[in-house]
């Protein structure tokens, strides 16, 4: 999809850049980053251990702030917002997948997907149905009654994404979301993602370093090197960045 | 977050780290048992000095005096501003005037006197009191061997445990037996004819009485203590005696005339505080008052003070407590710093995650307040029981030294809940500021 689309891009940075001291170092984690991914979109963010996707997931997500240019999130820059409104834009607008799922050990997966509702103030009564059809959607309903410690790693990534989704939101910011994962699962993981992303138009920031998982799920990638995006094209892209993996 | 979900997700939190949170409770219920146990001491005492010095009637009581001039008594510095002008006599139209004033009960004339009995044909000087009726309540007779007097006007005898010794050897025998009283009566004179002057003579009596109960302790009431009772008769019928006092001679001399004048009137009244407005209305009749309204406002300072002291050293212990609560709070942020990280991932904001640890404090202090009133409670129910022993085996009545009002009870409690919030505050700001960032990344 082109990230020029006429239609309002639903994640847009303009010059964004993040810095921060290390000592007497400073890091440029992310440099003058420009881009628009339009709604709908499935992208891969790839790039090297340490060239700042991350940092830029963090920033759309509003858990971050830059240190200089600006996010829009809906044609909503985020650095205007208050702390109540970027934390009602975390609850509403996107869900976070985790590299390593970042479930509450001591909740049950339903417990744990039901969590973004609370925060949401959902009803009691809607809840229960909402919990249930998100377990649904990612097909664990059967382990609902059980604890993280007692699913495999496949299975925590998809309550995870059940976790984000079930607040319907319109965007996924997923972090390494394979990253933890066998190939198999990985694979099952992406399945999801482009079944959700196709069915329920949800659109897709996947920060990935498996090109070959990238290229095969997402319709757009982008690379990021030292901070700077190196590439921006279809799933072939036209410029790799160095250093292998990416 | 809605508040029952809150109040959910901070028990669970509980719940988890279940010894120490128990622990760090059990900190807030000993500085809470403390609290209630010191404070129930000052109320018990409080209740305890109270109810006998109301059943004593002294608080309510005015004593009312005629207004005698008493500067030629004394060597003045200089001219006194105004000459002594005669004063309003203390006599039976007073009497009924201070009866007809607003929340009055009673009006009497005190009466003691020193005089002799005649017991099994033995005299006995000692000294008599007219008791009245607000007395009858006081701990000397609730405790009393026998009974009180079966009406104001009979002719029955109380006697004071240590009299009715010397009258015999098996005091207990004396129930139901006559004593005589022996008195000088006052007779008024008529006033001899062409003259204004009236008098009055002194004639000896002797009224018999039963003895129909015996006490153990002084019965305190109305003002004229100084000269402790041995034998106890009504008030009304120690009135009817007319016997004849010191002061009626300065009354003839006076001129006040043949009817009936008092050296002074007690004036009782339904409760303490109707005494400063009574007091203001005697006065305006033109008599000297007399009340205990300012010792008995000192005794309300002195127990508040009591009580200050009290509640802080039994707060002490709470405020320990509350240490405790801050550790187990900076404990736990350390523990769910990655909860937190993902709590504000997905969208819980600063007073969110502030409110869910200050919850948490809350619960704790509920708890643990909760736990301390009873533990205070059992504590306080502890010691009055052994203060009846040992009052006991001193042939004392036992004394409820310690007891835990209601608003002394949801006041322990509401503390506990506040000095825990307070204690939260700190581990709640400091979790609320976490960077989730740096949360998520915490291993």
């Amino acid at each position: 999809m082109n990230p020029l689309s006429s239609s309002a891009p639903a994640l847009r940075t303009e010059a964004v850049s993040k810095h921060y001291r290390r000592g007497a170092v400073v890091v440029r984690a992310v440099e003058q980053v420009t881009l628009a991914i339009a709604a709908g979109e499935f992208t891969a963010l790839l790039g090297a251990s340490g060239s700042g996707k991350s940092t830029l997931l963090n920033l759309l997500a509003g858990l971050d702030h830059p240190s200089a240019g600006a996010v829009y999130v809906r044609e909503r820059e985020l650095g205007a917002m208050s702390a109540a409104e970027l934390a009602r834009h975390r609850r509403q607008t996107v869900g976070m997948v985790f590299q390593n799922f970042n479930l509450l050990p001591r909740m049950t997966l339903e417990e744990n997907v039901e969590l973004p509702l609370r925060l949401a103030e959902v009803e009691r009564g809607e809840r229960a149905a909402r919990v249930a059809a998100a377990l649904e959607r990612v097909r664990l309903t059967a382990r609902r009654g059980h604890r993280p410690s007692e699913l495999s790693g496949g299975e925590q990534q998809r309550a995870a994404i059940a976790r984000a989704l079930v607040n319907r939101p319109g965007i996924l910011l997923a972090d390494e979301p394979t990253g933890n994962l066998d190939s198999r699962n990985g694979r099952q993981i992406l399945e999801l993602f482009r079944e959700i992303n196709r069915e329920l138009g949800v659109t897709i920031l996947m920060v990935t370093h498996e090109r070959a998982l990238a290229e095969a799920y997402a319709g757009r990638i982008l690379a990021l090197q030292d901070g700077l995006l190196a590439a921006d094209g279809a799933a072939a892209p036209a410029a790799e960045p160095e250093g292998g993996q990416a | 977050m809605k508040p029952r979900d809150m109040a959910e997700l901070a028990g669970r939190n509980l719940r988890e780290a279940l010894l120490r949170n128990s622990l760090t409770t059990l900190g807030i219920a000993v500085g809470g048992a403390s609290l209630v146990a010191m404070l129930s001491l000052g109320a018990g005492l409080k209740h305890f000095a109270s109810s006998r010095l109301s059943h004593s009637g002294l608080f309510n009581s005015i004593l009312v005096t005629r207004k005698i001039d008493f500067r030629g008594l004394r060597r003045l510095a200089h001219t006194p501003a105004k000459p002594p002008q005669p004063s309003r006599p203390l006599d039976s139209a007073a009497l009924a005037a201070l009866r007809r004033l607003p929340h009055v009960t009673e009006v009497y004339n005190q009466v003691r006197f020193i005089n002799e009995v005649n017991y099994d044909g033995h005299p006995y000087t000692t000294a008599i009191a007219g008791v009245p009726n607000l007395a009858r309540h006081n701990d000397a007779f609730t405790g009393m061997k026998g009974r009180y007097f079966s009406g104001p006007q009979a002719r029955e005898a109380i006697l004071e445990d240590s009299f009715a010794k010397q009258l015999t050897a098996h005091p207990h025998r004396l129930l139901g037996q006559e004593l005589d009283l022996r008195y000088a009566r006052r007779e008024p004179l008529p006033a001899a004819p062409g003259s204004d002057a009236s008098g009055f003579a002194i004639v000896p009596q002797v009224e018999r009485l039963r003895i129909v109960g015996i006490i153990f302790s002084q019965p305190v009431f109305g003002f004229s203590g100084f000269m402790p009772g041995r034998v106890f008769i009504p008030q009304s019928l120690a009135e009817r005696l007319q016997v004849a006092e010191v002061s009626d001679l300065r009354n003839v001399v006076q001129g006040a005339g043949a009817g009936r004048n008092y050296s002074s009137l007690t004036v009782n009244l339904q409760s303490a505080s109707d005494v400063p407005a009574a007091e203001a209305a005697i006065r305006g009749m033109g008599f000297r008052t007399f009340s205990l309204q300012d010792a008995s406002r000192r005794l309300a300072l002195v127990f508040a003070i009591f009580d200050l002291l009290l509640g802080v050293f039994g707060s002490l212990a709470l405020a320990v407590a509350s240490l405790g609560i801050i550790n187990t709070l900076v404990m736990a942020i350390l523990e769910r710093r990655r909860e937190i990280g993902v709590l504000k991932a997905l969208g819980a904001g600063e007073l969110e995650i502030k409110k869910l640890f200050l919850m948490e404090a809350g619960v704790m202090g509920l708890a643990g307040g909760i736990a301390g009133v009873i533990l205070g409670w059992a504590l306080g129910r502890g010691l009055n029981w052994g203060t009846a022993i040992y009052l006991n085996r001193r042939n004392l009545p036992a004394v409820e030294v310690s007891m835990v009002p209601w608003w002394l009870a949801l006041g322990a409690i509401g503390f506990a809940i506040f000095i825990s919030l307070l204690a939260g505050l700190y581990p709640a700001a400091r979790a609320a500021r976490l960077d989730p960032i740096k949360a998520l990344r915490y291993e």
